[in-house]
């Protein structure tokens, strides 16, 4: 048996451009060599500012989501107020590492805007944030589709050209991984609407 | 409704409810995923007057570099600093913790934080984790009983000497320290050195990498130069850049969500949609 972040596949890619970000993820759900459906969501709206993409076993992408889910729907009643971008970053963090000795299988990327400033951070699975970069990746397709970025990408994309260079990184990464692909879904959030788009990919 | 008692009765602290499960994964020959470590080149100097401490930039999860510009020199008290080397979460987290738990000290007390008082609270928590709290850090700073330097292992041990490296890059640094070090340096001469130390980690060993960033803490204040050298900037331009033509990418459908008026729409006749 392989890694337990092998067990179902899957690849995510976040990256920021001039006022917005994107977000991209395969559509594959397997187990081990089999694959079970080709609609598998891994990218959640947590706020209509704030993306969540997770990565890893599903089970825990599952139960990840539905904790933070309960995390900013609580926040939201005590502090009748919508919670920042940076601050549920650091909600992640904080989540993750309380299960620092039995953690969590996902790798998340956050990605949210916050007064039109673009806010992206990625996590290893006991919370190390990291959110210096233009460009993250996670899931088992993450380290070719790092190749795909560093090649592709630019600082200070406009939306329309951002969807393009993310869809097209991550199609040539999943390409690379047999535990990704069977499709990609591309999120780009501007300060005024959100578009989703679903690739047609090779449907090997 | 004991998933709720639960909730309520929280008081903090590490959740152990995954380990049960975990253990079980791991028995059924699943291999987990590496954490990010800071594989690292960390360095003190002790000076006259103060202290410098310097670290590399990259944060390395397996032999991938997950981050090539990451911060290794963290504030624990405005007078004093760590630099930390191990697992990344948990020196991110450990020093944050330590930072609030300082702060609250010298809010109630009225008085600045010492070294040793730091280092002893580090050594008390992590002694009891024997070890899996993988921290290993360099403690520098100045307060009322002059400059001090120490390193503190994930096992809770201590050492008080002039000159610490820790990390992967450790033996590299050493080496330059063990052959230049003096009592009496002036400022710039123990930045010199602690940057020459790290340089030599950041060659010779493949945890350590990227930039060198140099923080030196004198009576005066603190003085923290982030990249203060850097070594691997990408130093071509590509010649003809990749330039994506928009709405190219073939799509089965597309959605638009607008955020003011809360509608979902579908996209469909502006783009080409190969069927």
């Amino acid at each position: 048996m392989s890694g337990i972040f092998e067990y179902n596949g899957g690849s995510i890619v976040g990256m920021k451009g001039k006022n917005c970000i994107a977000m991209a993820c395969d559509r594959r759900f397997g187990q081990q060599m089999s694959t079970i459906t080709t609609n598998y969501q891994k990218v959640f709206k947590i706020q209509d500012n704030i993306l969540l993409a997770l990565s890893g076993l599903n089970s825990d992408i599952h139960t990840f989501y539905a904790l933070m889910e309960k995390e900013i729907n609580l926040y939201n009643l005590k502090e009748n107020r919508k919670m920042k971008p940076t601050t549920f970053a650091n909600l992640v963090a904080s989540a993750l590492y309380e299960r620092r000795f039995g953690p969590f299988f996902v790798t998340p990327i956050v990605a949210g805007l916050e007064n039109g400033k673009p806010i992206l951070a990625t996590y290893d699975s006991i919370g190390c944030k990291s959110d210096l970069d233009d460009f993250q990746v996670g899931g088992t397709g993450g380290n070719y589709i790092y190749g795909a970025c560093e090649a592709f990408f630019k600082p200070d994309l406009s939306p329309e050209e951002l969807e393009e260079v993310i869809g097209q990184s991550l199609v040539s990464g999943c390409d690379r991984d047999s535990l990704s692909g069977w499709g990609g879904v591309v999120y780009v959030l501007t300060e005024q609407k959100l578009t989703v788009k679903i690739l047609k990919t090779k449907q090997t | 409704m004991q998933y709720l008692d639960n909730y309520l009765q929280s008081k903090g602290g590490y959740d152990y409810t995954n380990v049960k499960r975990n253990e079980l994964m791991k028995a059924q020959g699943f291999k987990e995923m590496p954490f990010t470590k800071t594989g690292t080149t960390i360095v003190g100097v002790l000076f006259d007057g103060g202290v410098v401490m310097a670290a590399d930039t990259r944060a390395t999860a397996g032999s991938i570099v997950a981050d090539k510009n990451c911060e290794k020199l963290h504030t624990l008290a405005p007078n004093i600093w760590a630099a930390g080397a191990g697992t990344a979460a948990d020196l991110h987290h450990q020093c944050a913790h330590f930072n609030a738990k300082l702060k609250l000290q010298r809010l109630n007390l009225n008085r600045q934080s010492r070294v040793n008082e730091v280092i002893t609270k580090l050594t008390s928590k992590l002694f009891p984790y024997r070890g899996h709290i993988g921290v290993a850090l360099i403690i520098g700073g100045i307060d009322c009983n002059g400059p001090q330097l120490a390193s503190v292992s994930p096992h809770g041990n201590y050492v008080y000497h002039p000159f610490q490296s820790m990390g992967s890059g450790s033996l590299a640094a050493l080496g330059i320290l063990e052959a230049k070090f003096q009592d009496g340096l002036t400022k710039q001469q123990a930045i010199d050195l602690a940057i020459e130390a790290i340089e030599a980690g950041i060659f010779h060993d493949m945890g350590s990498g990227s930039n060198v960033d140099v923080v030196a803490i004198t009576k005066d204040g603190v003085d923290y130069k982030r990249n203060i050298r850097q070594y691997n900037a990408k130093s071509y331009q590509r010649q003809v850049p990749y330039d994506f033509p928009i709405n190219n990418t073939p799509a089965l459908k597309k959605y638009q969500f607008d955020i003011e008026k809360q509608e979902l729409t579908e996209v469909g006749q502006e783009m080409e949609i190969i069927e």
